[in-house]
């Protein structure tokens, strides 16, 4: 029964209607607030996205995630409320900015391996936080910014509205979705599996290892920065806490119940989850004291999460069926195959 | 001039309690090469823990550092055999998430208890001393002082002692230490308890001066990553130099700088140290 949802997930009609629950959800909500949650986890889930491309992918554990969500999130907040700019020349210049600071801390970062680059990018991120914080004539300090513009909808949606604003993101996860899509199947995607797997040996087969992590870098940092922004035009309202180390540890937790790595696993880890603590409101303060054990327990027992042990069962049991079922199974095979090996 | 004086022992005692935090790391880090990242999470749980059998037992400073010292020793040990042993062998990556997880788990445990308000520590040592118009407060020279002892005795026992010695082997070399039949996951929890120690014996000496509160390790942690990046991760005399620069640089930085921005001081330094030389300070050519 198990295996036939699984090859179920496994067709693209899956997706479609995955895509479909997503448009008609806002309809079956019992209440406005749910589809607010529902749009908040996909900003939240756009960027882990861009932590699972550097990190997933790419190997590189970066704890300045965070950090590049707020920075998206503070261009934003003050191009529109300080400088008067309207929201979208200021939503694009939040991906530039987070793009040119991610590739700087990039290029200084990545010359450093394992634990130095987490090291340097969780100071990295603290300098951020505390930048911020104390920044205050150009931040505003711990107030933070408030009358922060929606996004404007030139007149035929109200994206001040949560519904509109709700496609709006649904929108940009799905584009986010499909680059991501496009790029593990990528040479360049291949590049970066490559390389986590041994920069050595990746360096030996002649990649360049620098320029391919900075690119890693500078499109997570990007998906950071389209997360951040999409926050800031959401709650209107932003503060130093943006910046906080928490955020980033969260976004671990999402990418790693999800399945680091994988294609679909930012989006199930990060959605489930924040239901997970919606429905827990009570554990709100207190949800650290399930997720901490819960991560020691996923890295421990299961590492690449959800999607990852999904995959491998998959295609454990495409391989016992193949004798049989040849054609039908291999089929299967190939596509759960290639990403359970991706990630051994 | 007095001025200057003061700074040098300002400098001296953040350096102090750096140095100590930043030992515990470089010890775990040199013999199971795990960046520790729940280890301000110890020296926090060492803070509240000294707190509880002050405030709440009512026993003496003394009685409650101890206590508090054996309990984090007991909890770094279960850390080390529920959460680092069963990850050994896996990618380096899995450590740190790992780690992670441990501190999250600590942070909200307690502040459950707790928490997340500032609280404060009393000492019995809350005089001033006066020397020709020097003001030391007694606490400070205690933490200058009690951290070099503190220092010295794992020195000694280090290099004068068996299991001592297991652990330098451990660190120089896993293979040759297996060649001659030490016991790897008693060296292991060996470490892991003395850096337990020593991040609570840092945060009970630390917390009268200073707050205690469920987020006071994000700091200090990340400085003892500085500290021993700077120092070279794994060296002993490594850690304590680089909890004495970074401890004056702060002092004198602050002061004469910016107060606003010293905590920034630390991770500055970092940023400008790793981008000329990738591998730190003081490390030996690798790569």
């Amino acid at each position: 029964m198990l295996f036939k949802l699984g090859s179920l997930l496994m067709k693209p009609g899956a997706k479609m209607a995955l895509l479909a629950f997503a448009i008609v959800f806002p309809f079956l909500a019992a209440n406005e607030y749910q589809v607010y949650v529902m749009a908040s986890a996909f900003v939240w889930a756009i960027a882990v996205y861009g932590l699972n491309i550097i990190t997933g992918y790419c190997g590189q554990l970066n704890l300045a995630h965070g950090g590049f969500f707020a920075i998206g999130a503070y261009t934003l907040g003050l191009l529109t409320a300080d400088a008067g700019w309207s929201f979208w020349p200021a939503f694009v210049a939040a991906l530039v900015i987070t793009a040119v600071l991610g590739f700087f801390v990039g290029i200084v970062s990545l010359r450093l391996k394992e634990h130095y680059f987490a090291i340097f990018t969780l100071c990295v991120g603290f300098i951020i936080y505390l930048l911020i914080d104390k920044w205050e004539e150009l931040t505003h300090g711990p107030i933070g910014v408030r009358d922060i513009a929606a996004p404007s909808g030139f007149g035929l949606v109200d994206f001040t509205e949560t519904t509109p604003f709700y496609y709006l993101v649904l929108a940009f996860l799905v584009f986010s979705i499909w680059f991501m899509g496009r790029l593990s199947r990528s040479l360049l995607g291949r590049t970066f599996i490559a390389i986590r797997n041994g920069d050595e040996l990746a360096q030996s087969l002649g990649i360049n290892l620098m320029r391919n992590k900075v690119l890693a870098f500078v499109l997570s940092t990007t998906y950071a920065g389209l997360a951040g922004a999409l926050y800031a035009g959401m709650v209107r309202f932003i503060g130093p806490e943006e910046a906080n180390i928490n955020h980033t540890f969260d976004m671990i937790t999402y990418l790693l119940v999800g399945g680091i790595g994988t294609l679909t696993g930012p989006l199930l880890g990060t959605v489930g989850i924040v239901w997970l603590t919606q429905s827990l409101q009570f554990l709100e303060e207190y949800r650290m004291i399930i997720f901490g054990p819960l991560l020691v327990i996923l890295v421990i027992f299961f590492p690449r999460g959800i999607t990852g042990q999904f995959l491998t069962w998959m295609h454990h049991k495409a391989q016992s069926l193949a004798p049989g079922k040849k054609q039908k199974a291999s089929k299967v095979q190939t596509a759960s195959a290639r990403e359970a090996e991706n990630n051994a | 001039m007095n001025l200057f004086f003061q700074q040098i022992i300002n400098g001296l005692t953040l350096g102090s309690i750096y140095g100590l935090v930043a030992l515990g790391l470089t010890l775990v880090y040199g013999i199971l090469h795990i960046p520790n990242f729940a280890h301000g999470a110890l020296y926090m749980v060492g803070a509240f823990m000294s707190y509880f059998f002050m405030t709440d037992l009512g026993v003496h400073y003394w009685v409650a550092m101890a206590g508090s010292a054996a309990v984090v020793a007991v909890l770094a040990i279960l850390c080390e055999r529920l959460v680092f042993h069963p990850l050994r062998n896996s990618p380096p990556i899995h450590d740190k998430i790992a780690a992670i997880g441990i501190l999250l788990f600590l942070e909200a445990v307690v502040q459950m208890f707790w928490g997340s308000d500032f609280r404060r520590l009393s000492s019995p040592f809350t005089g001033i001393m006066n020397f020709d118009g020097l003001i030391i407060p007694e606490q400070r020279l205690l933490i200058i002082v009690g951290a070099f002892a503190l220092v010295i005795v794992l020195q000694l026992f280090l290099r004068k002692t068996m299991i001592g010695a297991t652990i330098i082997a451990m660190a120089q070399s896993r293979e040759g230490a297996f060649l001659v039949g030490i016991d790897a996951n008693r060296v292991a929890m060996m470490t892991f308890a003395i850096s337990g120690v020593l991040a609570a014996v840092a945060a009970s000496l630390y917390a009268p001066i200073n707050l205690v509160y469920p987020a006071m390790g994000h700091l200090v942690i990340m400085k003892a990553f500085v500290i021993i990046i700077l120092g070279g991760m794994g060296s002993i005399p490594g850690a304590i130099a680089g909890g004495m620069i970074i401890g004056f640089a702060e002092a004198f930085g602050g002061f004469y700088i910016s107060t606003a921005y010293k905590d920034i001081i630390a991770f500055g330094l970092l940023v400008l140290i790793l981008s000329v030389r990738p591998q730190g300070l003081f490390a030996k050519g690798a790569h």
